[in-house]
């Protein structure tokens, strides 16, 4: 007995002793502090700086896109896109009103910076809307919504987009979810796997003015099998002319996919020349369908093929140098790299295991260079300067950094928590600018002060400048960023205007400059107001209506300094606009409703801010108003 | 008595001398300089005169006034319209906006200027001493009542205060040279390289003066 107790205590002594060492073997506190003050030094933007790179968010259902400053990570803009935002008044003024054509939302995936010799030239940013199958350009000379085109005829979930050609010849869409084409055709979705089409897709743009089309004349769609397609990627320098995009459910099932479009080994990504389509489109091999041009790869050979795909693919991404097209299938744990060459001379050997709908197969183990073993859950895949990739590993919650041409996996950094796509600055592009790489996670729960159920999303800078990669910092956003890109902000410098300077960039001829021109005009039911906002006033001041007129007001920032914007709302009738400096919007309503209804300056604007008001006068129809009785 | 005579006499070879020196025609070396000063006067229908910087917490690069012999300009960016936002703060106060049509000076002064750029041209090829001291005065006359006109616009201007005005404020005169904080304005007020041309227009004509009148001593 006693020696029982000897030896338990002798036990218990060593384990205490044990547990002492372990302890102080664990990195002190100093240790900690400072790793956490090198982090902090290296994200610190002091007070007056400006960051050294812009991040554009994808907003994802918010329907807006965030901008981001790197490395502070602050959130600087929210630029309101597929949502109208009362903030700086998008979505309540004709212009945007129309813009919008009476949606109220989107689902803003995936951002692209518009590209010169495969740079991001700081001109636009496209982005795409999956539920209502639009996609938006903005002009980062102002950073505003310039054009929202579709919804797009014949297509229905344009996720696969917006990735921008080498010199933004094309912005690309490919389909999530297929339908009968074209829209509004009805057809039993037990037919799916025979009557039910995906789509890829390529817009037009113009290289001027940015503007996207498809019409009759520009851009074109292609006809695909019911697969639904995921993300894609434009080649550059030699693959250029290509464009790849991966696809899941080669099964063509329906009902529960998370099982049915589960079952193949491999799926595929398509790769499309569109300097072929071209050809076709040429010589007028294709169908009108609503309007668009639909080519039909059955009749225009050597335009798609399908290299086979390692289980459920999701990114697809070209290598800066362009021979490389790394695919990720998510539900494996490597990640594939193919060869471009490889690919060609598959396809001029015909070397193909079969066919889709008249879409030839290649073989895999013709076009494969490498295959990757990155980790679990692989999705993303992005580039640095020095030759490095970056693949997001969404299951096993971590980046892994490996080497291109030796195919070795050289780090790997945990995430918290469940990365999705992953943004190097300049990434995707033919020169990355490295130094960052920004993780879009899915999950944060726990990296915050809680705020209730409804949990806001994670992303975190990561140092990619040594040989390890190191975490510096956790910012949060409002659901929910997918796909980011990140640009030099040097690129931007001196294109970004704050002014809108009278006559230059404001040419709106319903523009007035000065008080003595600001009027009101009635013509029959219509009451059109010219109206000047300044520091700190409306004029006129004053609009008096009938009940039912229709009253127009051209509403003109007349300030032509930085920052100086004005706000105006009226009360009850659910209006609100911003205008910036120099700027003029035209808002359009029914006074419908009768009384005296204040407007006022919402967006403060000096010390005499409060007085900035006015009245609508709305004579109620049939004579004497409640306050008259 | 005689020393009275010969004071007389003296006083008489003074104005002789004097006179002789003032009928005597320009050196040539007093000619070119002469017309090197009508050069520096091209710069008054070419820069400002005068140029007023107003600093402030919200302008760390300060609103730009520049005044010129014919027109008042702001400084101008593409963010920022000086001219527009100094009428724009000033209207708080009760301030009239700054506008060309206000200044009667911009019609006559570029006249005045070009009258004065011809006399001095004129006495190029006809001058002699008394030419240029009836320049120089002109242009002392000139340069002063500019100046004092100036002094009188700035003192107008800040006295001048709308009495309904949202802000009310002490009237002041706004500094003509030097610094000044007005309210939250750090005002700076200097002259300007149309001033500076004019002044050394002056200088110019004054060294001509004196190798003329020096050569004639001798």
């Amino acid at each position: 007995m006693k020696r029982q107790i000897q030896v338990a205590l002798g036990i218990l002594i060593t384990f205490i002793a044990v547990a002492i060492v372990f302890h102080s073997c664990k990195p002190g506190k100093e240790a900690v502090k400072g790793e956490a003050a090198e982090a902090a030094l290296a994200t610190y933007v002091p007070p007056g700086d400006l960051d050294e790179f812009y991040l554009f968010y994808s907003g994802g259902h918010s329907g807006q896109i965030f901008v981001a400053g790197i490395p502070s990570m602050r959130h600087i803009c929210t630029i309101p896109v597929f949502t109208p935002y009362p903030s700086t008044g998008y979505g309540f003024d004709k212009e945007t009103k129309e813009m919008l054509g009476g949606y109220t939302w989107g689902d803003a995936h995936h951002p692209a910076l518009s590209e010169t010799n495969g740079d991001y030239d700081g001109r636009w940013l496209f982005i795409n809307d999956n539920a209502n199958n639009r996609i938006a350009r903005i002009d980062l000379r102002d950073f505003k919504v310039k054009q929202i085109l579709g919804p797009i005829p014949n297509l229905s979930g344009n996720h696969g987009s917006t990735f921008v050609t080498e010199n933004t010849e094309y912005v690309t869409i490919a389909t999530r979810f297929s339908v009968p084409v074209p829209k509004g055709t009805y057809v039993p979705v037990e037919e799916y796997a025979k009557k039910y089409h995906g789509i890829v897709a390529l817009v037009e743009v113009d290289p001027k003015t940015g503007e996207m089309r498809m019409d009759e004349k520009h851009g074109f769609q292609v006809l695909m099998p019911p697969f639904n397609f995921d993300l894609g990627d434009a080649g550059k320098g030699p693959s250029h002319g290509w464009v790849f995009w991966t696809c899941y459910n080669s099964e063509r099932a329906t009902g529960i996919l998370e099982i049915t479009a589960s079952q193949n080994d491999r799926d595929y990504i398509a790769a499309v020349n569109w300097k072929k389509a071209e050809e076709y489109l040429k010589a007028g091999k294709y169908k009108l369908i609503s309007g668009v041009r639909v080519i039909d790869p059955k009749e225009a050979p050597g335009v798609v093929y399908l290299m086979p795909c390692a289980k459920s693919p999701h990114g697809v991404d070209v290598s800066p140098d362009g021979k490389w097209i790394v695919g990720s299938g998510k539900l494996q744990s490597i990640t594939t790299v193919y060869n471009f060459e490889k690919m060609l001379k598959a396809i001029e050997n015909k070397d193909f295991v079969g066919e889709e709908d008249g879409i030839p197969v290649l073989r895999y183990e013709s076009v494969r260079e490498a295959e990757v073993p990155v980790g679990l859950g692989p999705l993303h895949t992005q580039f640095d300067d020095k030759g490095y990739a970056y693949t997001s590993l969404f299951v096993e919650s971590a980046i892994a950094k490996w080497k291109l041409g030796t195919w070795e996996v050289v780090d790997k950094i945990p995430i918290a928590y469940n990365i999705g796509h992953l943004c190097v600055p300049e990434g995707d592009t033919k020169h990355p600018a490295g130094k960052y790489v920004i993780a879009l996670n899915k999950l944060s729960h726990g990296r915050h002060l809680s705020v209730g159920p409804s949990q806001p999303e994670a992303s975190q800078l990561i140092d990619i400048t040594g040989e390890k990669m190191r975490l510096l910092y956790d910012a949060f956003t409002e659901p929910e960023p997918h796909y980011a890109q990140a640009i030099r902000a040097d690129k931007l410098k001196d294109k970004v205007i704050e002014v809108y300077q009278k006559g230059i960039d404001n040419k709106d001829p319903n523009a007035i400059w000065d008080e003595k021109d600001a009027k009101v005009v009635r013509k029959g039911n219509t009451v059109e107001v010219w109206m000047i906002a300044v520091r700190s006033r409306f004029q006129p001041w004053k609009i008096e209506a009938n009940q039912g007129d229709k009253v127009i007001i051209h509403l003109t920032n007349i300030e032509q300094t930085t920052d100086e914007l004005h706000g105006f709302a009226i009360c009850e009738y659910d209006i609100n606009v911003v205008v910036d400096p120099g700027e003029t919007k035209t808002i359009e309503f029914v006074a419908n409703k009768p009384g005296v209804f204040p407007f006022y300056c919402t967006n403060f604007c000096s010390a005499l801010h409060q007085e900035m008001q006015g009245y609508l006068l709305v004579k109620p129809k049939g004579g004497a108003g409640i306050a008259q009785k | 008595m005689i020393e009275n005579k010969v004071e007389h006499i003296k006083m008489k070879e003074i104005i002789q001398k004097w006179e002789k020196l003032q009928d005597t025609p320009l050196n040539l070396r007093s000619r070119i300089l002469v017309l090197i000063s009508v050069i520096f006067l091209v710069s008054v229908f070419i820069f400002p005169l005068w140029r007023m910087q107003f600093f402030a917490t919200f302008y760390p690069d300060g609103l730009k006034l520049y005044i010129y012999s014919y027109k008042l300009e702001g400084g101008k960016t593409a963010g920022r319209d000086d001219l527009r936002e100094i009428n724009t703060l000033n209207h708080y106060i009760g301030m009239k906006p700054l506008s060309q049509s206000d200044f009667a000076e911009f019609t006559y002064l570029p006249f005045v200027f070009g009258a004065l750029g011809l006399l001095t041209l004129r006495a190029v090829v006809l001058g002699k001493v008394s030419t240029l001291v009836d320049l120089i005065v002109m242009y002392f006359y000139v340069g002063f009542f500019s100046i004092l006109d100036f002094y009188n616009k700035l003192y107008t201007y800040g006295h001048n205060l709308a009495p309904d005005a949202p802000i009310k404020v002490q009237p002041f005169t706004p500094p003509l040279f030097g610094k000044k904080l007005i309210a939250q304005f750090t005002v700076y007020s200097y002259p300007s390289l149309g001033t500076i041309g004019m002044f050394l227009t002056i200088v110019t004509l004054i060294i001509a003066l004196i190798l003329t009148s020096k050569e004639v001593k001798s």
